[in-house]
């Protein structure tokens, strides 16, 4: 089975991170031991402390001015205790044993009362995970970050005398997240990322039009080893650029060639979201109940893998402690699984599948995705192109939406393209995709090899986590193109 | 007026140095959380939070203007917001001196007064809390058979009060409450479903209407059924209040004075032309009480005002924070925005209201006679750009025919240019409704939009 570039060869799981501990724990484990202890005292199934110390910076040129540097901080612990079908949620900024054992109290109020008992906790070894190899964002100079910023500036302004604006973002962060709970779990990791971006104006005889590049790693300063900022540059303004003399999108059904990497958003919404566990178990998703069903053209193999190394939706533990996984699923067509975090998971008696998310202290972990990505085919993709009449190429998408319950989803183009005689022909005008996703994933009847990734931020009932989204080109013989003409 | 978080922004910027401007916004707040699933509750989160975001200025070389630099964290510690205050000073070093770069000071406008804090936030119990969203959940599920499922009922309050103050004089304390019903309904008949949401909003839980949010829900679900594509065709579109709230938003960042003098803005050099049909008028207005963003100060402490950006269809003014204002060579608007203490102000709408007209929603279906009526968009992030004013967005709704609304449709786009669909409005209602988030939102009709279908 064709496997996809970032998905390849030494590409591992957790065994890859180094398994020393990189810094002091956050709590002292027999002070959590107590505070979840404690939290229990009332009744409850479990209970969990969720520490979390986040450290953020990000720089910003505007109008040929950096802006702004700014600097954040924030340290807090999150406690969850679990009785029956209900949780009770508190959060407290104050990591001592009394402001824990406060927040402890408050989460513990919704447990019934169950009589008064001891109840012991024991945890069991710390599972910590951190890699030397990086190079922590405060470890590097900030004029080294402004130049970065400068350079982009430079080089997207260079790109054409139509380039009217250009607003270059840098940022990164450092996560450190302890997690323990009442069975014992007690794990922690150290979360570093950095992103770079760039947004452009050009503006010509028809208006304005903008271009956005980005690149994000779990990873440190060394992401700028792997990327130029010039290129991130050169991309957004080539973007912007090109649209001043888009015309405006077909309106209706269309075939669709998507570029390789030029945003998995498709699959991410098509299906992602509908296969996460928290609308199964509500009924409220499209593919409740269709496991080992074919539910997408035999093409079509999605896999959700928190483990990739480096890509933006990766880590060492979820915020629930658990270790991510490689989880199949769709697999040649078929409904192989959902993801799972801790809560829907022991509904249906089985396994945590790594997808526990949270954006930070402050919220309550669901099941979210990680790198979500569709395995490369074995099509040419100037081939898929030559072979498609008539119909849209998609060389980038912007961002996109789902209704899980229907499968009703959208999502955007920022560089697109009409297809002719097999040819890529004029650039288009921005518009919205919808299609029902199901349908869509049927629609695929070409996948390439040239696979790649993109970052992205997912947002679901107000929290937003980073993920990363990859496909290879792929067609998908008809869907509903949001233009005007 | 003295308080204890006034006192503690007013005592940090005390620690400012000799020819530093410093301003530091403190905030904390208290939120509460109920969501009921299938008779029980399924989640209670209660937490209080904190925060403060300092900004500090020094004179940057050579007489070039200022530098400024910023910092925050999520905690009122006075060793983190030592610390927090070192690091705003030390990113300082780094930024371009601009000339522009100021702190806001004191500009006379008196602050309006307004009550937007409710005691019954704090003194309703969560006995009481719990049971509101119970009840909506349980109501739901019974109010029509074709309703499936109910997948949240939430009840959600927060009590947040803001200070800031500044070495330029700058001294301003605000609170207010919400509270919040929201619900999710699932309908279905045979292999299909379709959803709805409804929501009340109000100061307090004592202001919130449980039917309110229950009958949209269920409404908007139900009447989906059976919903299918239609041909793509170019039409009227008559867009629900919620829609045009969401749109509304979008038609506010074009109205930054920010984006304008920035090159980001497609109503950028416009002012004094018409960008509109004639009878619409366009107000930003923080200190009408009823709005959701009211609000009696802005983002850095000036007093708000009432603004008219658009009147009768001619551009009148962009809304400016003081750092846009400078560059634009006029006065701030009052409209600095920033998002809680972690952002840093920029200009921006808080409370958009498009003047109403006199006709219902069905007396605007009846005029129409034939189109498109929006129920809910989808995709307005990735579809909707406020720099081109290129817009397309997912819809569902019904058809309207012979002037009442027929049968529903899914899974289409509705596309045309912001710029044109303003002066393409052809229908403005008298239903105004204040919605959550920056604008109002009421029964508005537009010509000519391209309908993406089969």
């Amino acid at each position: 089975m064709p496997r996809s570039g970032l998905g390849g060869d030494g590409v591992g799981g957790h065994d890859d991170y180094d398994t020393a501990v990189t810094d002091t724990a956050l709590i002292d484990p027999d002070v959590l031991e107590r505070v979840l202890s404690s939290a229990l005292e009332g009744g409850g199934d479990m209970a969990e402390v969720f520490a979390e110390d986040a450290v953020t910076a990000s720089a910003m040129l505007d109008d040929r001015r950096v802006e702004e540097l700014s600097s954040g901080r924030s340290r807090g612990a999150g406690i969850r205790v679990v009785d029956g079908e209900t949780t009770g949620f508190a959060h407290t900024a104050d990591l001592s044993e009394p402001g824990l054992a406060a927040a402890a109290r408050a989460a513990a109020a919704v447990a019934r009362q169950g009589g008064a008992r001891v109840r012991t906790v024991a945890l069991g070894p710390l599972s910590a995970h951190g890699r030397g190899d990086r190079t922590p964002p405060d470890s590097v100079d900030k004029a080294r970050k402004l130049e970065l910023l400068t350079r982009a500036d430079e080089a997207a302004r260079a790109a054409g005398n139509a380039v009217t604006q250009v607003q270059v973002g840098c940022g990164d962060s450092r996560r450190r997240v302890l997690i323990a709970n009442s069975e014992g779990l007690l794990a922690q990791d150290d979360q570093i990322r950095t992103r770079f971006n760039v947004v452009c104006v050009a503006n010509g005889d028809t208006g304005m039009q903008t271009g956005y590049e980005s690149v994000a790693r779990t990873e440190g300063f060394e992401i700028f080893e792997r990327h130029r900022v010039e290129d991130i540059a050169q991309r957004a303004a080539a973007r912007a650029l090109v649209k001043l003399s888009a015309r405006p999108a077909p309106s209706g059904e269309v075939p669709i060639v998507l570029a390789g990497g030029s945003g998995g958003i498709l699959f991410h919404e098509a299906c992602g979201h509908g296969l996460e566990a928290d609308h199964i178990v509500k009924d409220a998703s499209v593919y409740t109940g269709r496991v080992g069903e074919l539910v997408a053209s035999p093409l079509v193999t999605l896999v959700d893998d928190g483990t990739v190394l480096g890509e933006w939706g990766n880590f060492a533990v979820d915020d629930e402690g658990c270790p991510p996984g490689r989880n199949v699923l769709i697999e040649n067509g078929v409904l192989t699984d959902y993801m799972w975090d801790w809560l829907r998971a022991r509904k249906e008696g089985r396994k945590s599948s790594g997808n526990g998310r949270r954006q930070s202290y402050q919220h309550l972990p669901m099941v979210r995705m990680t790198n979500t990505y569709l395995l490369a085919g074995s099509d040419d993709p100037d081939e898929i192109v030559a072979q498609t009449p008539s119909g849209v190429y998609v060389k980038k998408l912007g961002g996109g939406q789902v209704n899980t319950a229907t499968g009703d989803f959208v999502f955007g183009t920022t560089e697109a393209y009409l297809i002719e005689n097999g040819r890529i022909t004029e650039p288009l005008r921005d518009a919205n995709l919808i299609g029902n996703g199901p349908e869509v994933l049927r629609r695929i009847d070409a996948v390439a090899t040239d696979f790649d990734m993109t970052p992205g931020t997912c947002g679901k009932d107000g929290q937003s986590v980073p993920v990363g989204c990859g496909q290879a080109t792929l067609r998908i013989t008809g869907v509903t193109l949001g233009g005007t003409a | 007026m003295t308080n204890e978080l006034l006192d503690l922004a007013r005592s940090v910027v005390e620690q400012a140095k000799d020819g530093e401007g410093v301003e530091v916004y403190v905030t904390r707040g208290t939120d509460t959380e109920v969501r009921a699933y299938d008779g029980e509750v399924e989640s209670l989160t209660s937490a209080d939070s904190s925060g403060v975001g300092i900004r500090v200025l020094v004179d940057g070389p050579g007489g070039a203007g200022s530098q400024v630099g910023f910092a925050w964290a999520g905690s009122l510690d006075p060793t983190v917001i030592a610390a927090t205050l070192a690091d705003a000073r030390d990113n300082a070093r780094f930024a371009t001196p601009d000339p522009d770069m100021v702190l806001a000071e004191p500009d006379g406008v008196a602050p309006v007064e307004l009550d937007l804090w409710d005691d019954g936030v704090a003194s309703t119990s969560m006995e009481k809390k719990i049971a509101l969203a119970l009840e909506l959940e349980r109501a739901t599920r019974g109010a029509d058979p074709r309703i499936r499922q109910v997948s949240s009922a939430d009840y959600s309050d927060s009590r947040v009060e803001v200070a800031l103050a500044s070495t330029t004089g700058i001294s301003s304390f605000r609170r207010r409450t919400n509270a919040f019903l929201s619900v999710d309904a699932i309908a279905g008949e045979g292999a299909e479903t379709q959803t709805g949401t409804g929501f009340s909003i109000g100061r307090g839980p004592g202001e919130l209407v449980p039917d309110e949010a229950m009958d949209d829900a269920v409404v908007r679900a139900t009447r989906m059924l059976g919903a299918q594509k239609v041909p793509s065709a170019h039409c009227t579109v008559v867009f629900d209040p919620r829609v045009v709230s969401t749109l509304l938003a979008v038609v506010a960042s074009a109205l930054s004075g920010e984006s304008v003098v920035k090159g980001r803005s497609f109503f950028a050099g416009r002012i004094g032309e018409s960008v509109g049909v004639g009878g619409l008028t366009l107000v930003d207005d923080p200190t009408d009480a009823r709005a959701y963003g009211a609000t009696s100060h802005d983002g850095e402490g000036l007093a708000c005002r009432r603004n008219v950006l658009i009147s009768e269809g001619v551009l009148g003014m962009f809304v400016f924070d003081t750092v846009s204002a400078r560059r634009a060579g006029t006065a701030s608007t009052g409209s600095a925005v920033r998002g809680g203490f972690a952002g840093t102000p920029s200009a921006g709408c808080r409370a958009l209201v498009l003047s109403p007209g006199s006709k219902s929603q069905d007396e605007i279906f009846a005029t129409v006679g034939e189109g498109l009526y929006v129920q809910s968009v989808t995709g307005v992030h990735s579809g909707v750009n406020p720099v081109s004013g290129d817009f397309s967005v997912g819809a569902e709704g019904l058809l309207i025919q012979g002037g009442t609304l027929a049968r529903p449709v899914r899974e289409v786009t509705v596309a045309s240019t912001l710029q044109r669909m303003l002066q393409s409005v052809v229908e403005i209602g008298g239903d105004l409704r204040w919605l959550p988030g920056v604008a109002a939102g009421q029964t508005l009709a537009i010509a000519e939009m391209a309908l993406s279908g089969d």
